[in-house]
């Protein structure tokens, strides 16, 4: 095993770098931006470097670092990565940078704090990697809702300008309906805790341990509901999402991503990391709930999403539709559908991350999030259409691109143990192609809306460096998603394995073909 | 970049065996590595590749050809049992039990394809470089169109299902580039929209039917669904739900009802791609995912009466509706959705017609990409105006146009000699060949929609051609017929050579059915006619020279008005011919308005439902927290007694727990 | 002695102190009240250390004595500078504290 303390190198890097932009003077604006940029690709390059030393074949934690805490109550500083974990903080970390250089005017306005920013955002990058990397459940706690910090700040202090009110309102309602979520979990942690002193004869917060665990299945349903509620409002799965659409369309567009994009993995990362493993006889018992809140969520999101006026808040609902396939996906319980889950979140944070990213290009060129202002764009800004369709043909799992693969996982997977089920929520893959090409339609195509200006500018060298990166990995990880799947397939495949759950077997599998395709 | 696999036997006999790629195809992909580059340097060299843009389009498509055509002569080049060639190259989704990956078999069936895909592509790529000449936009429309054909040729060569269904929605997406390529008109955006959303319907099809064959055989490749098909591994309920979700997936695509409703929309779109798209290729796939897939069909009597039914339906359909239309392209589009309907129709007959389905597909590629090619040629040279009542007596001033359209127009109707008195007639054969009943039904309804086929085709060749002047060359409306540059001629003059000749060299000898035989199996032979051949050759053109005189006597010798009459002046079936026999309607009233209202009802209640409790809670937290603020009241004695009192109720609890 | 009857001593005396809080207004009264619970409890204190024959209860007799002294050293001052400001002893004048 590697000796290079990896994930706590990449808790420290953005933590500094956080608090040294942070304390810059206002004034030193320009400075404060070009080292979070700097951070930001520091980051990258070491988790890019921590990822190539993984090994995808190893089943169980790699990286891992143990120290005590607070030794009294066995809480320690616990980190390691699985193949789900290192997924996902790549995700954070390629974000991270794409949202800093998209952000660069973002907070320019003359009463705002321009260093403060991207502190912000360089702390939630620490809180984001620490949720993923915590393998003891006190600490995942602790970064779950420390995470809720600078996003009531970014949403708080740097949303829209001139809707105050609104703005204010959103944070906290997005701050009071996570932290509801986050104690009702504390309470799960501890009763865990507890637990696990009459279980073990020392009460313990470390994942590894507490996997051992033999709960009756009664406390198990209990635990369960807590930890599923947290995850479920993170997610967001319906019917916990109505904080989503206003947090996504009052967030400044970083601030969006990061919070669409990765921290709501968050939540479906903890179903399949926490609630399943910890307690399997309840996921048994609570995958039929599960699997019908996800089908509602993946029509319900889409049909509302249909129904927007505003742009961010479409952007937002279509989200919830698509954390419907993820929670179809995890609960489905075969490791095609996990994996696919899995997959899934990495390739949501992509493309709804540059679906935010896009819009918020259209509206700092227009000034408005209200669809009818627009019409027409294509005509004056090409790259800019041309962008967006990529990212909301990705958003729509067209074959080719990113999503594709990790729907399909997600639908076969399912279909093999819940065929109605599946064959239900393939017919929502038709809402997303309506949500997505009618709000195309309705923005980019037909004649020049008033108000946008024939002179309005495409895309600027900044903004084509931005979503360059994001449209790269669409289409890569389209075309040649394996090493994803063999990043992810172990982790998923042991975690379903270790509760006793395989995949269905072909009802009648044809003779020959073994073993023709190895 | 491939690898090298014997597979397992394929085809529908199970005699012959799937070869590994050796020589010239191990470079199978280049054939749509080649678009495919031309694509991406269209689309990302941006206004540097403006100038060389069609250039560079036509040349990656015209590469492509010649390569399939080495590769086309290479395999006619090996014994019959070799040339099924498969080269894998590179493993896709490996999910423990499935494993997907993404490989290329280039077989006769799929060979066929190859070379009408870049064949009639490169042929519409120069009749492109003309008309689209004075677009700002002709880069990024032959970026698409080279989009269009790497997405086509996957979609022909993967020896998978789930690569097929890749391509399959590739060259959707490349439809919905093309149709909406105007985008600046609403027309064009909607129509490329709908074509999207209506595929995506067939694609929820598709979709299932590949899930249910790994949930059944574990694999999704060609080689593994068709020799569990073989050894009867697949249950017959099984088998019929894949076929007949595998034709939603196909009747979407091909335009077949119920789902034709997007295809004459889609002719917003620029006229070339009316022709490659949306007449020769794009639109027959759903032809070739169900002869490809013969094995399956074959299996289930149930799933292919119900591809005979949509077949019957969509040809008259077709048929009816092109004889109201005014639009030349619109009567061109529904005549590809009943001529598809012929095919459906081949193809449902199971093994008596599936190449019988293909001979039709090809020959149809090149007489209504001609036809299509010549009515743009039309429509160029009259100021983009499309509506037959205002040509007239163009033969004139468009004598080639005349003559290449005129040869298409020839071959539809099936006149003696020409392509498609060889391929629809043999459908027409096989279909009375089935014997009982419903084979009169489907022998009737085919040789029905052979004269009305004569009749529009006439009515649309006549109306445009020939007649009087319906257009003036002077005062504000003015036009000014010309034929178009050779540029795109020659393009049409190859097809209507095509036209002429592809059916009776296809046919000749039965090459065509013997080539296919590795892919789709041989042919059933057909012990007794029903009707002696030649009796029916005779009565199928009697009937389309019916069409013809009818065509002629009301629209050649009597006056025809210049705006269409109006609806009240024409009868009830035309009313409803003109209005899609008001199957649009049905759509927007069953689908889209209820779907609007769910939609704006759930919006509602998410305000005042799920928020709504969300809210309340909030609001309910904060009301009581108001009222019992009102507890602090400020005096020290109020605090002290109910502290006392709490101290009180303490001590008394803790007494009674311990006296109990 | 029946040590018992110390308790029940006691418990009058706490009763008529904690009376004492709830119905007089003037804080000095008030506050002696408090004195007479404190030493209530005491008592109590002390007869509990008799009953068991240890010195726990006594030393924390000598601790909330301590504590009571500084309380009211806090206390009377507090009261003081209300006299001072307000004119007023009675505890029901001091009520801005409120929601």
């Amino acid at each position: 095993m590697s000796t290079v303390p990896w994930l706590t190198i990449l808790l420290i890097v953005p933590t500094v770098g956080s608090l040294v932009v942070g304390l810059l003077p206002r004034a030193r604006a320009e400075l404060a931006k070009r080292l979070a940029l700097t951070v930001a690709v520091a980051e990258l390059v070491l988790a890019v470097l921590m990822a190539v030393s993984f090994h995808d074949s190893r089943p169980g934690f790699q990286f891992s670092q143990h120290y005590n805490w607070i030794k009294a109550f066995g809480i320690s500083y616990s980190v390691g990565v699985d193949g789900i974990a290192l997924a996902l903080i790549l995700l954070s970390v390629v974000l991270v940078p794409v949202v800093v250089l998209s952000s660069w005017h973002e907070a320019d306005e003359a009463d705002r704090n321009v260093p403060v920013f991207f502190a912000l955002i360089l702390s939630l990058e620490t809180f984001m990697i620490g949720t993923f990397a915590a393998t003891d459940v006190f600490l995942f706690y602790v970064f779950f809702e420390a995470m809720l910090i600078p996003v009531y700040f970014l949403i708080g202090s740097y949303g829209p300008t001139g809707e105050q009110a609104q703005r204010s309102y959103t944070a906290v309602k997005f701050l009071i309906y996570n932290l509801v979520g986050g104690l009702v979990m504390l309470a799960a942690v501890i009763g865990l805790y507890v637990v696990s002193a009459q279980n073990l004869r020392h009460g313990t917060f470390d994942f590894a341990q507490l996997r051992q665990l033999n709960i009756t299945p009664g406390v198990q349903k209990l635990l369960f509901a807590g930890f599923f509620l947290a995850f479920a409002i993170k997610a967001p799965l319906w019917p916990f999402h109505t904080w989503l659409p206003d947090a996504g369309a009052q967030s400044p567009t970083g601030g969006a991503v990061l919070l669409v994009g990765v921290l709501d993995k968050v939540g479906t990362f903890g179903l399949i990391r926490y609630c399943i493993p910890l307690f399997p006889k309840a996921t048994t018992w609570f995958a039929p709930l599960v699997l019908a809140m996800a089908v509602v969520g993946i029509f319900y999101g889409a049909l509302l999403a249909i129904g927007q006026r505003d742009m961010k808040r479409l952007v937002a609902y279509t989200s919830l539709a698509h954390f419907g396939f993820i929670a179809l996906g995890t609960f489905a319980l075969t490791s095609q559908a996990g994996t696919g889950a899995v997959l899934y979140m990495i390739n949501h944070g992509l493309s709804t991350g540059l679906l935010f990213i896009v819009v918020g290009f259209m509206v700092s060129r227009r000034e408005s999030r209200d669809i009818s202002a627009y019409g027409g764009m294509a005509k004056v800004t090409p790259v800019l259409a041309g962008v967006f369709l990529i990212a909301g043909l990705s958003s729509l799992s067209l074959p080719g691109l990113n999503s594709f693969p990790s729907e399909f996982l997600v639908l076969v997977g399912t279909f093999t143990r819940y065929r109605a089920l599946a064959i239900v929520a393939t017919a929502g893959i038709v809402l997303a192609a309506i949500y997505i090409l009618y709000l195309y339609q309705r923005t980019m195509t037909g004649p020049l809306a008033e108000g946008i200006r024939a002179g309005v500018g495409d895309l600027s060298v900044r903004e084509k460096v931005v979503v360059a990166p994001v449209v790269a990995l669409i289409i890569a990880l389209g075309i040649y998603p394996k090493p994803m799947i063999d990043m992810i397939r172990p982790a998923v495949t042991s975690t379903f394995a270790d509760i006793g759950h395989s995949d269905p077997a072909p009802t009648s599998p044809a003779a020959a073909p073994q073993g023709v395709h190895k | 970049m491939s690898s090298v696999h014997a597979l397992a036997g394929v085809g529908a006999e199970g005699a012959t065996s799937v070869v590994g790629a050796t020589g010239a195809f191990n470079a199978t992909w280049l054939l749509l590595a080649l678009p495919l580059a031309g694509a991406a340097v269209l689309l990302l060299g941006g206004r540097r590749t403006d100038r060389t843009g069609h250039l560079i389009g036509t040349l990656a498509a015209a590469a492509s050809f010649v390569f399939g055509l080495v590769l086309f002569f290479t395999l006619h080049g090996r014994s019959s049992s070799g040339r099924e060639v498969s080269s894998n190259l590179f493993t896709w989704l490996p999910v423990n039990g499935l494993k997907v990956n993404v490989g290329l078999l280039f077989d006769p069936l799929s060979s066929v394809f190859v070379l009408l895909i870049t064949g009639v592509g490169t042929l519409i790529h120069i009749y492109s470089i003309g008309y689209m000449a004075h677009d700002p936009g002709r880069r990024r429309f032959f970026a698409y169109m080279n989009l269009f054909l790497a997405s086509m040729l996957l979609l022909v060569l993967a020896n998978d299902f789930l690569v097929t269904f890749v391509g399959w929605e590739m060259v959707g997406l490349s439809s919905y580039l093309l149709i909406k390529f105007w985008e600046y008109k609403p027309a064009a955006a909607t129509a490329a929209n709908k074509a999207f959303y209506v595929n995506r319907v067939g694609d929820v099809g598709f979709l299932i039917a590949i899930m249910l064959m790994f949930a059944t055989v574990g694999t999704t490749s060609f080689t593994g669904v068709f020799n569990a098909v073989a050894q009867h591994a697949i249950g017959y309920g099984t088998l019929t739900a894949i076929a007949l979700t595998l034709l939603l997936g196909a009747a979407s695509k091909s335009g077949q009802f119920p789902l034709q409703t997007w295809l004459p929309d889609a002719m917003e779109g620029p006229t070339p791609i009316s022709a490659l798209i949306h007449a020769a290729t794009m639109v027959t796939a759903g032809v070739y995912l169900i002869a490809r897939s013969n094995p399956i069909f074959t299996g289930s009597q149930a799933a292919r009466t119900v591809v005979l039914i949509v077949a019957a339906i969509t040809i008259l359909l077709g048929c009816v509706i092109g004889c109201a239309y005014d639009d030349i392209k619109k009567v061109l589009a529904y005549s590809t959705v009943s001529q598809i309907g012929y095919m459906f129709l081949a193809v449902g007959l199971g093994p008596a017609g599936y190449a019988l389905g293909i001979l039709h597909l090809l020959a149809h590629g090149f007489f209504k990409a001609g036809l299509f090619l010549g009515a743009g040629s039309v429509i160029h040279g009259m100021d983009d105006e499309q509506d037959a009542r205002r040509f007239g007596g163009l033969w004139r001033f468009m004598p080639v146009t005349w003559v290449t359209f005129g040869l298409g127009y020839l071959a539809i109707i099936g006149f003696p000699g020409l392509s498609g008195f060889f391929t629809k007639d043999k459908i027409i054969e096989a279909a009375f060949d089935k014997g009982g009943t419903s084979g009169w039904i489907l022998g009737c309804v085919a040789l029905l929609g052979a004269g009305l086929t004569a009749f529009y085709m006439s009515r649309i060749f006549l109306l445009t051609f020939h007649g009087e002047r319906r257009w003036s060359d002077s005062g504000p409306d003015a036009k000014h017929p010309h034929e178009s540059p050779t540029v795109m001629t020659a393009p049409m003059i190859v097809l209507a050579f095509g036209s002429v000749f592809a059916g009776g060299l296809l046919v000749l000898g039965g090459s065509l059915q013997h080539w296919l035989t590795p892919s789709i199996g041989r042919s059933a032979e057909v012990g007794a006619h029903t009707i002696n051949p030649a009796v029916l050759t005779v009565l199928t053109l009697v009937v389309a020279a019916g069409g013809f005189a009818g065509a002629y006597l009301r629209y050649q010798l009597r006056p025809v008005a210049a705006v269409a009459p109006a609806d009240s002046e024409v009868s009830p079936v035309t009313v409803a011919a003109r209005h899609d026999l008001f199957l649009n309607a049905f759509n927007e009233a069953v689908l889209m308005r209820p779907g609007q209202y769910l939609t704006r009802f759930l919006v509602w209640s998410e305000a005042v439902g799920i928020d709504g409790v969300v809210r309340g809670i909030a609001a309910g937290v904060g009301g009581l927290s108001g009222r019992m603020r009102r507890a602090q009241t400020g005096f020290v004695r109020t605090y002290a007694l109910s502290m006392l009192t709490g101290s009180v109720l303490l001590v008394g609890a803790l007494l009674l727990v311990k006296a109990s | 002695m029946n040590p018992s009857n110390y308790l029940v001593l006691a418990a009058i005396l706490f009763s008529i102190g904690a009376v004492g809080v709830l119905v007089r207004r003037n804080a000095i009264v008030v506050f002696m009240c408090v004195e007479l619970m404190l030493n209530a409890a005491n008592l109590t204190l002390v007869t509990f250390s008799r009953i068991q024959g240890t010195l726990d209860g006594q030393v924390i007799a000598f601790f909330v004595m301590v504590v009571a002294a500084a309380e009211v050293v806090v206390g009377l001052a507090i009261i003081l500078t209300i006299f001072r400001t307000r004119r007023s002893a009675s505890v029901d004048d001091v009520n801005l504290l409120k929601y």
